[in-house]
């Protein structure tokens, strides 16, 4: 049963991966790379872990998700077609003139999106003023924000994690696509974050190191989010900018950029071939 | 008439609004003797967030409140809410139109001797160019009341700037604020005097000065509401009379007079004077010694309206 939702999990990720490559085809922009890196996150979140309910996006006692990473949109409009929130019409307007999918997501215009984000280091706020307010309800729900390794260069994330872990929000999870790869270079290059885990474990969570890309550590590892531990959780997810495309693995010139010619033929194939394994 | 602490009476409303309203949470800033979000501590400490030194997390976690259904009232100066945590009131605020309140005091140079770094004279424009976000800059007891439950009646970014200071009570019992609506307090056709927050007693005195001693008939209205402004009472302004002169605690460039300027331009032949900050740092100083240095005085409104 285990290994059935591991590959249905897996299945969901190639598909996604396709949507991405489509999307960057036709709207010839984007941000790939980090969309890429985060979206086996993403694909666990919504489809293993998080109560939801697509059907009825503002249910009251749905877990809720913010991507603070707001460039990495391309990959939650994708799981959010894939779960069911919009179609596939819809999608494929992504970042054309009046599309409601802009390049980083808007509340008021997507269905499923739980706040409007796009300025990196706000995310982790919100998440935590939503967090508080659950417990102030006594409510059962929880809160999933879904970092960028660069993203927490910004001071305003440090000012949420030390309000997070004093205020014991329990029901808190962030998430750190620690891809390594930022606009400008390598992380550590650029200014660096490590020592990181001893970072996070010093202002006050609970860290779970995993491979990012592993459902079966994913899911082991959220699944098993500790409820009433006083401390929020941290879950460094190490994965690869790019991942499922060859020529944007570990790129930063895939930051941002569409698909068009050459690159375009060589992304469709790699993630249709990716597909097709999955058939055999 | 009465002095009254404008930081006093706006916290001894919002507890009396909190006892009301379940919803409404206080936020603050580690300024709560100085802002008095105390007072809300004191009264609904279940419902009170000390957030510390920290007003960008401040911001987003009022945002978080409001996602939620809460209605946060954020406390700080109003230097570290306009300025250090201004992306957050943008982006994670204003943009998702969230109904989150920002009381912000020490408004203007009513910090005084405290300097230019906690000096705010740019506030009201900075916030005025934010989109869905309304502007209140109210100048007495009862319209800081009046404007408290305004903000919380309207579903979406309020911004109250509060001074420091004491404030003379100006509203009669029968004065009624309204957000996007300006309130007159004297009429009169020669000259249009158009204040906001505290300076609509000065504005007041300066009328009725005007009108014994000189014979000049000068309107008085109070822009408490900056951002809706009543556009109507500004056309209208420009169209009767010939002059008008703004009174701010503020930079000229950006705030009320920019705002009134903008209006009045597009009608009739009044010209506009600004009375204000003149686009500079103030230095050191108390916050009579300032406002007399940078003209914000009834001498200098009336010698402004008589220059015409």
């Amino acid at each position: 049963m285990k290994k059935d939702k591991i590959s249905e999990l897996k299945t969901i990720s190639r598909h996604a991966r396709k949507l991405i490559v489509e999307m960057l085809i036709c709207a010839g922009c984007g941000h790939p790379g980090g969309a890429l890196s985060s979206i086996d996150i993403m694909t666990a979140l919504y489809f293993d872990i998080m109560r939801i309910d697509p059907h009825d996006p503002k249910w009251d006692e749905r877990d809720r998700f913010i991507l603070s990473k707001g460039h990495s949109s391309i990959g939650l409009y994708a799981i959010l077609h894939l779960r069911g929130f919009m179609d596939r019409t819809t999608l494929l307007t992504f970042r054309q003139d009046n599309s409601n999918l802009c390049g980083h997501p808007d509340m008021h215009k997507v269905a499923g999106v739980e706040m409007s984000t796009g300025s990196l280091g706000h995310g982790l706020s919100v998440g935590a003023g939503m967090a508080f307010a659950a417990k102030c309800d006594k409510k059962k729900h929880r809160v999933f924000v879904l970092m960028g390794d660069g993203e927490t260069q910004e001071g305003s994330i440090w000012e949420a994690a030390m309000f997070a872990s004093h205020h014991k929000l329990d029901n808190l999870i962030g998430i750190v696509d620690r891809n390594m790869i930022q606009i400008d270079g390598n992380t550590e290059d650029v200014l660096a974050l490590e020592p990181y885990k001893a970072k996070w474990e010093a202002f006050g969570w609970d860290v779970a190191d995993i491979d990012g890309h592993d459902f079966v550590q994913i899911q082991e590892c959220m699944r098993n989010i500790p409820r009433c531990s006083d401390k929020p959780t941290l879950i460094l997810a190490n994965t690869v900018k790019g991942k499922g495309i060859s020529f944007m693995e570990h790129n930063p010139a895939w930051h941002g950029g569409g698909l068009k010619g050459e690159h375009a033929e060589i992304a469709l194939n790699e993630v249709n071939a990716s597909l097709e394994k999955d058939r055999k | 008439m009465a002095k009254k602490s404008m930081r006093h009476e706006c916290a001894k409303h919002l507890v009396a609004l909190g006892a009301k309203h379940q919803h409404i949470f206080a936020l603050e800033g580690d300024l709560k003797e100085s802002t008095q979000s105390i007072q809300f501590q004191t009264a609904h400490p279940g419902r009170y967030i000390d957030c510390g030194i920290a007003e960008q997390n401040m911001v987003g976690v009022a945002a978080g409140l409001a996602l939620d259904g809460k209605i946060p009232f954020v406390h700080s100066f109003a230097c570290f809410i306009s300025m250090r945590a201004i992306e957050q009131v943008r982006t994670s605020v204003a943009y998702p139109r969230l109904n989150v309140k920002f009381v912000v005091t020490h408004g203007g140079i009513s910090p005084g001797t405290a300097g230019t770094t906690h000096h705010a004279i740019e506030d009201i424009a900075i916030m005025r160019a934010i989109p869905n976000m309304t502007v209140l800059v109210p100048g007495d007891a009862k319209e800081v009341q009046q404007a408290l439950e305004a903000a919380l009646a309207r579903n979406g970014p309020v911004y109250i700037r509060l001074g420091a200071g004491d404030a003379e009570d100006v509203y009669d019992e029968k004065a009624n604020f309204a957000i996007g609506k300006a309130t007159q307090l004297r009429p009169g056709n020669d000259v249009i005097i158009i204040t906001t927050g505290t300076f609509m007693y000065e504005g007041v005195i300066a009328s009725d000065i005007l009108r014994k001693e000189h014979k000049i008939n000068a309107r008085v209205l109070q822009m408490a509401s900056i951002k809706p402004i009543d556009r109507e009472a500004i056309l209208r302004a420009a169209e009767e009379a010939k002059c008008i002169v703004t009174v701010e605690e503020h930079n000229i460039v950006g705030g009320l007079g920019g705002a009134v300027c903008e209006i009045a331009a597009e009608v009739g032949n009044a010209r506009v004077r600004r009375i204000g900050i003149n686009d500079h740092f103030c230095g050191v100083g108390s916050q009579v010694c300032l406002l007399r240095q940078e003209g914000l005085t009834v001498e200098n409104i009336i010698d402004t309206v008589k220059s015409f």
